[in-house]
């Protein structure tokens, strides 16, 4: 040990081993300070801290569950937005067919009766057609029976013969037939 | 002493820094007496205030730095003594918490150069060990009554085993508070006295290098042991408190 003049606590805990921890007159005065601390150090955290820091957390939680919720509500409109906009695209798409549809038989429509009234307008100029065509080889006819007679006439006159007009229409008639 | 023998004169007093001493002259120590702990304590209140309690006064939804500090602190403490024993034994939670942020501030306050290492102090980490000890007794009588000594009786054990294994049962019990108190002070002690070791070899010019290598690591390892220490004596209090709860085996 030191053989330095003793002044004070520390010399007294060198003396009992050199642990001054051990110098157990100065235990009374650590407890009672130590328990100042603590109680005080209580006082600050159960009646400052430990309310603030709860009523936080409470907080916190109720306002991530509120924030949770919100989201859910949002999340669920958008699934009926979306319900809602396939829906109006299946009745779109579906409309659209039918006007396609109906589009497509009034014009079926429109040509059949086109085509139809096409035909009678055809028919009818070929009636016609015919008609003229028969007037034509009619009045042909009596041309030529006309000039048939003349000739008929001229001939028989020709020859000497003295020939009745009607007689020979008549012949010429009966030969045309024939 | 064998180191100032060993080194040549070296005067190296590693226990000395545990000292206390009046702080405003006179060498009586009263019990109301400020010493250098006393100063220290003050300090830990002092961090504990500004950390905790102005920390936390603007309650934030969104925490702040100092708040993300307090609410980590509350959230450790309050699963730990859920985890343990429980939602009963929130009843103890604030206590559990002050036993706690004073440990851990008074360990990492020790760390600061020239500061003192309160919980290096049988008297502070007896005091504390034998408070939790006399909590935990009471608390199981009052909540058990009798049948709080069925923590002695093995009711698991061969019958015949049960009688000497309720007497090592109540000697471990009573070794508790010991143990508990020595694993804290020892802990610390031992940290601050190696430090005081290093930094005396460093007057030698050669050894110093080593010494201010040796004590960065220590200091290291110290913050470690700072806190490692500090929840294990509050996980202890908390466990011992879980058999005041449920004392059955």
């Amino acid at each position: 040990m030191s053989s330095e003049p003793i002044t004070g606590a520390a010399e007294v805990a060198e003396q009992s081993g050199g642990m001054p921890q051990l110098d157990f007159t100065t235990w009374g005065n650590q407890i009672f300070w130590l328990v100042v601390t603590m109680l005080v150090t209580y006082f600050v955290v159960a009646k400052i801290f430990v309310p603030r820091v709860s009523a936080v957390l409470a907080e916190r939680k109720a306002s991530v569950t509120n924030d949770i919720a919100a989201a859910e509500e949002l999340k669920r409109k958008a699934e009926e937005a979306e319900a809602a906009y396939d829906k109006a695209l299946a009745e779109a798409r579906a409309e659209a067919q039918s006007i396609a549809a109906q589009a497509r038989a009034d014009i079926q429509a429109e040509v059949d009766a086109a085509t139809a009234k096409a035909e009678a307008e055809i028919a009818a100029k070929q009636a016609e057609s015919e008609k003229a065509i028969a007037e034509i080889r009619a009045s042909a006819v009596e041309s030529i029976q006309a000039v048939a007679t003349d000739v008929t006439g001229e001939i028989v006159a020709a020859f000497g013969a003295k020939a009745d007009a009607k007689a020979i229409k008549a012949a010429v008639a009966a030969r045309m037939k024939g | 002493m064998a180191a100032e023998e060993a080194s040549g004169g070296i005067q190296i007093h590693p226990m000395e820094q545990f000292t206390v001493r009046p702080l405003f002259g006179g060498t009586e120590l009263h019990w109301y007496t400020i010493t250098n702990q006393t100063v220290w304590m003050a300090a830990v209140v002092a961090v504990v205030i500004v950390l905790f309690a102005l920390g936390t006064r603007r309650r934030a939804l969104v925490p702040s730095r100092t708040q993300s500090i307090g609410e980590l602190a509350f959230g450790f403490i309050r699963n730990m003594i859920v985890d343990i024993g429980g939602k009963d034994m929130l009843v103890f939670f604030p206590h559990i918490l002050t036993l706690f942020l004073v440990i851990v501030t008074a360990n990492l306050l020790s760390l600061i150069p020239y500061s003192f290492s309160i919980m290096a102090q049988f008297a502070v980490t007896v005091t504390l060990a034998v408070a939790v000890f006399v909590t935990v007794t009471v608390m199981g009588f009052v909540k058990h009554g009798v049948g709080f000594l069925k923590l002695f009786w093995v009711s698991s054990a061969p019958a015949a085993l049960r009688p000497v294994l309720a007497i090592i049962e109540l000697m471990s019990y009573f070794v508790r508070p010991v143990s508990h108190s020595i694993r804290l002070a020892g802990n610390m002690m031992a940290g601050h006295a190696v430090f005081a070791v290093f930094a005396g070899f460093a007057v030698v010019a050669v050894i110093s290098p080593v010494s201010v290598l040796a004590i960065s690591a220590m200091y290291a390892l110290e913050t470690i042991v700072a806190i490692v220490q500090a929840y294990v004596f509050t996980i202890l209090a908390v466990v011992y408190l879980n058999d005041a709860y449920h004392p059955g085996h």
